[in-house]
């Protein structure tokens, strides 16, 4: 990481790998992670549901590991490679969580689907959605308001073939 | 000979929504997702004192603060308001309606009461100067608490008013008292029904770009782009026909972007004065305190009865919280349930008194279900109560009340069209296996459990579709409640559908398909559903009130038969035969006899773009709008049960089952029901164990994140058994009634109930909603004692 100056602001030149795609990018040491792939990336699938980090929308995988994207800043992940729910289709596939999601009607408005599903993603590979407990706890962090969790959990289950 | 195809319906069937692929991919367009050029962001100072005289408001070290475009006070912004905020029920003619600028002047009357604003380069730089902004408050007394609010010297929030009472309504008929004097036996219960913050993942949002000759574009994230235009015209003076609204996706509603705010009027007088963009979002404590609130009720109900439980009066007298200030439908909330107070129930004396209180709080106004969940919690709580008292099974008390003969004309004026309540029980006890509930229940008690199992019911119905227009008119409603549709074959085939509803979240795009579909004969894939632009829908009445399929979706029936007429003219032409000798089915005209002879409706949409051949005096093109009076409300109903697991040691309880029987009239999608039904219960689920907005004696807001205000999360819920019993509507040609809301109406007693039979046995006859762990235990501790 190196500094840079902008006024009277120190800026941090930062390298950081956005699905798939390198950036560099000169950030305030303020900047939260989700404002820089929102904002300094154009990536706006990851969406801000609150102020303290409570809601789970702005959920990426850092390194392959779910975290809320409002609880990083911008300059800790230098170096990391991180997956936006924009980066999850290959080649215009839907990864099959995001294809549960649609099967089992896991969705409504969509503003938590893009953190929800990663956080699913993470959840399964980790190993973690071995049951109806297990996945709801594992989904904890993650808030709906549209869904009552139902769906969302027999999506995520679905996917991890666990029904 | 051509082989006629018959297929299936759309209609009916679980079609997978069209909507989710910009959602799963991050290609959604919310409000925060969208920017013009030139945009410059605005963020709200607001007071952090539930009631305070201002001062003085300096705005010197803002405006010199970096990237910041401009501040003002509301002092500062007083001129550009044509209109104040406007409330569109005035329920009684004497109600009391103070005025609500988008910015505070001399004194605001509840926490987050806006009181200047700062423009700046962006988000961030916006939100440095809005703390630099200093004003110097007079704080004043105040109150969250609807009883304290209507004491003698209780702390006034709008003084020139001389009370707190918004306004008094009441509507009873005649003998009341007659039948309360001649019953066998009386039950009165007093019900406090909690604040509710409404937490649409998607806080609002809005950006607003006003043109050189005045013309003012405003992006929202709002469930009624209609309502809003007009709205702002009254507040900016803008003509409406110079205002477009555009609703893009918009994450969840809940009645909370049902409303007309003051950062919508903001962004665009703003915009006027800087002659650039202007952009605002919530934040999500901004949202706890600028947004609306719902419920907020105290209650007493009445039932009077004969021995044999025959109930013959039901009397409610409600408290209800305004809040600071009247937004779009604030007093209006609690007559939205007024004329269920009878539930499914035939109760032939009926009186009902809501008093509207303001108080120094956020504004309530609709949150799903909106005065129907307030009616139906009280109705059903004291049904359970009534049983007890009788000593009769609370379901066979239901059962020996339940309206039965359609049409039902109710003691209340309204008329129920169709329903089958026996029906939904039946089935609800068929999936629910009540007798082992009860011996575990009973296994448990005997065997010195701590953890004791309750189980508790809700039948209940609803009036939504809201609404036929007369009967709007006839309760003092300023708008109408009718809705449009707009189908247009273009000349290659495809159809485009406008809707004057506007979804977020509840999957018209799909749905609505599906009803043309079928109505048209044409394949999915040929229709394009368009919503949410007021300059592509003009004619709308939006979405809220379980509204938009019994009221929206059946214009498009409409709609789609004005097509079908034109069409049939083209054909009865062009194929030279008589129009009463064409059949249509499958998309296809064919003449009676003659099969091979035919013309799909696409081929005469070409022709009545291409005007070659059109019988005389036929315009060309192949468009049509209907709009769509309801003559009557749908009814929805149904039973619903919970089984709780009660810790007498700590108090926690936890759901274990709820099963859900609705009867939602005909279901067009029943994926999507069932995704309502989820939701819908959830959210009365929650009002019941976890969610309460929580006030201190002196009006501060002590819920004010995620976290304090306890939005559940996947790991406190079961999952649902849900099912579907089908009574069709007469009233309209798709045979439905809506199902946005009838989860939150019917769920929340259920659960208080099974918390309150799971601890009958020790004496506990009452729980306030949320039964928090301390309440709970607290209860058991009360009767011990």
């Amino acid at each position: 990481m190196s500094i840079a100056r902008k006024g009277k602001d120190l800026l941090r030149r930062v390298a950081l790998t956005v699905n798939g795609t390198r950036h560099e990018l000169e950030l305030e040491p303020r900047e939260l992670l989700v404002y820089v792939l929102r904002e300094r990336l154009g990536l706006t699938g990851t969406t801000v549901g609150c102020d303290t980090s409570a809601c789970g929308a702005c959920t990426v995988l850092v390194g392959g590991e779910s975290v809320k994207s409002c609880t990083m800043l911008g300059v800790q992940a230098e170096g990391f490679e991180i997956t936006t729910i924009e980066g999850l289709a290959t080649n215009g596939d839907l990864h099959p969580v995001q294809q549960a999601f649609h099967e089992h009607h896991a969705l409504q408005c969509g503003f938590c689907t893009p953190g929800m599903v990663l956080a699913a993603v993470s959840l399964i590979e980790s190993g973690g959605a071995t049951d109806e407990e297990a996945i709801r706890e594992g989904l904890e962090g993650n808030l709906c308001r549209c869904t009552g969790y139902h769906n969302i959990v027999e999506a995520v289950a679905a996917a991890a073939g666990v029904i | 000979m051509a082989v006629i195809e018959t297929r299936e319906t759309f209609v009916g069937t679980s079609v997978k929504r069209r909507e989710d692929a910009s959602f799963l991919t991050g290609r959604a367009t919310f409000i925060d997702n969208l920017t013009l050029p030139g945009t410059v962001y605005m963020a709200v100072v607001r007071c952090p004192y539930p009631h305070a005289r201002i001062a003085s408001v300096n705005l010197d070290a803002a405006r010199a603060a970096e990237g910041v475009v401009a501040a003002f006070s509301g002092a500062d912004l007083a001129e550009d308001w044509k209109g104040s905020l406007p409330c569109a029920w005035a329920v009684t003619e004497d109600i009391k309606m103070p005025p609500h600028f988008p910015l505070a002047v001399e004194e605001a009357r509840h926490q987050g009461d806006g009181v200047a604003v700062v423009i700046a380069e962006s988000r961030a730089l916006a939100k440095d100067a809005a703390e630099l902004v200093e004003v110097d408050y007079e704080a004043l007394d105040a109150t969250a608490d609807v009883e304290r609010a209507l004491e003698d010297g209780a702390p006034l929030v709008h003084a020139d008013l001389g009370t707190n009472e918004c306004y008094v309504w009441k509507l009873e008929t005649d003998g009341v008292q007659a039948a309360l004097d001649a019953a066998d036996v009386v039950v009165t219960r007093r019900y406090v029904q909690p604040r509710l913050i409404p937490n649409a993942m998607e806080p609002r949002g809005v950006l607003a770009q006003v043109g050189p000759t005045g013309e003012a574009t405003i992006w929202s994230s709002t469930q009624v782009p209609h309502i809003l235009r007009f709205a702002l015209q009254i507040v900016l003076g803008i003509p409406e026909a110079k205002i477009r609204v555009i609703a893009p996706d918009v994450g969840g509603g809940f009645g909370s972007k049902l409303d007309v705010y003051a950062e919508e009027a903001l962004v665009i007088a703003l915009a006027k004065r800087l002659g650039r963009p202007v952009k605002w979002t919530e934040e999500r404590s901004e949202n706890y305190v600028a947004t609306i609130h719902g419920r907020d009720t105290v209650h007493e109900l009445t039932f009077a009865a004969t021995k044999d439980g025959k109930i013959t009066v039901v009397k409610s007298e409600a408290k209800c919280a305004m809040g600071a200030y009247l937004q779009l439908v604030t007093p209006g909330i609690p007559l939205l349930g007024a004329w269920i107070y009878n539930g499914p129930y035939d109760i032939p004396n009926y009186s009902v008194t809501f008093t509207g209180v303001f108080t120094h709080t956020t504004p309530t106004d609709a949150y799903r279900g909106a005065g129907r969940p307030e009616a139906t919690y009280v109705l059903e709580r004291t049904m359970d109560a009534l049983a007890a008292e009788l000593g009769i099974d609370p379901i066979e008390l239901r059962r020996r009340n339940f309206i039965t003969e359609y049409p039902a004309e109710l003691a209340s004026g309204l008329t129920i069209d169709s329903g089958d309540y026996h029906a939904s029980l039946d089935r609800l006890l068929e999936l629910l296996d009540l007798d082992s509930i009860r011996s575990e229940q009973t296994a448990r008690r005997e065997g010195g459990d701590t953890k004791l199992l309750g189980v508790g019911f809700s039948t209940y119905n609803e009036m939504c579709g809201l609404a036929p227009s007369r009967i709007l008119g006839a309760i003092r409603y300023a708008v109408g409640g009718w809705d449009s549709a707009t189908i247009r074959v273009q000349p290659l085939g495809s159809v485009q559908v406008v809707t004057g509803t506007s979804p977020h979240g509840q999957g018209h795009e799909t749905s609505w398909s599906q009803i043309v579909g079928d109505q048209l004969g044409v394949a999915l894939a040929d229709i394009e559903v368009l919503h949410g632009d007021t300059a592509v829908s003009q004619l709308g009445m939006d979405t809220y009130g379980s509204r938009s399929l019994a009221v929206g979706g059946v214009a498009l029936v409409h709609a789609s038969a004005k097509i079908v007429d034109k069409a049939r003219q083209i054909v009865s032409h062009q194929l030279e035969v008589s129009a009463d000798d064409l059949e249509f089915a499958d998309g296809t005209f064919r003449v009676k006899g003659s099969p091979e002879r035919e013309m799909t409706i696409q081929a005469a949409a070409f022709q009545a773009h291409s005007a070659h051949n059109l019988p005389d005096g036929m315009e060309p093109g192949l468009e049509a709008t209907a709009t769509y009076d309801p003559p009557n409300f749908s009814w929805p109903g149904g039973a619903h049960a919970a089984v709780v697991e009660v810790d007498t040691e700590t108090g926690d309880t936890r759901l274990v089952r709820y099963v859900a029987v609705d009867d939602v009239g005909a279901a067009v999608n029943p994926m999507i029901v069932e995704g309502q039904v989820h939701g819908g219960i959830t959210q009365g689920i929650a009002a019941a164990l976890w969610e309460e907005a929580v006030y201190d004696e002196d009006a501060n807001l002590l819920t004010t994140t995620m976290t304090t205000y306890l939005v559940p999360t996947a790991a406190e819920l079961p999952s649902f058994e849900t099912d579907l019993t089908e009574t069709r509507s007469p009233t309209n040609p798709l045979g439905v009634k809506g199902v946005g809301e009838t989860g939150t109406i019917a769920s929340a007693p259920a659960v208080i109930n099974a918390v309150v039979d799971a601890l009958s046995h020790l004496g506990v006859t009452d729980m306030q909603m949320p039964a928090t762990p301390e309440r709970v235990w607290r209860a058991i501790q009360e009767v011990k004692a």
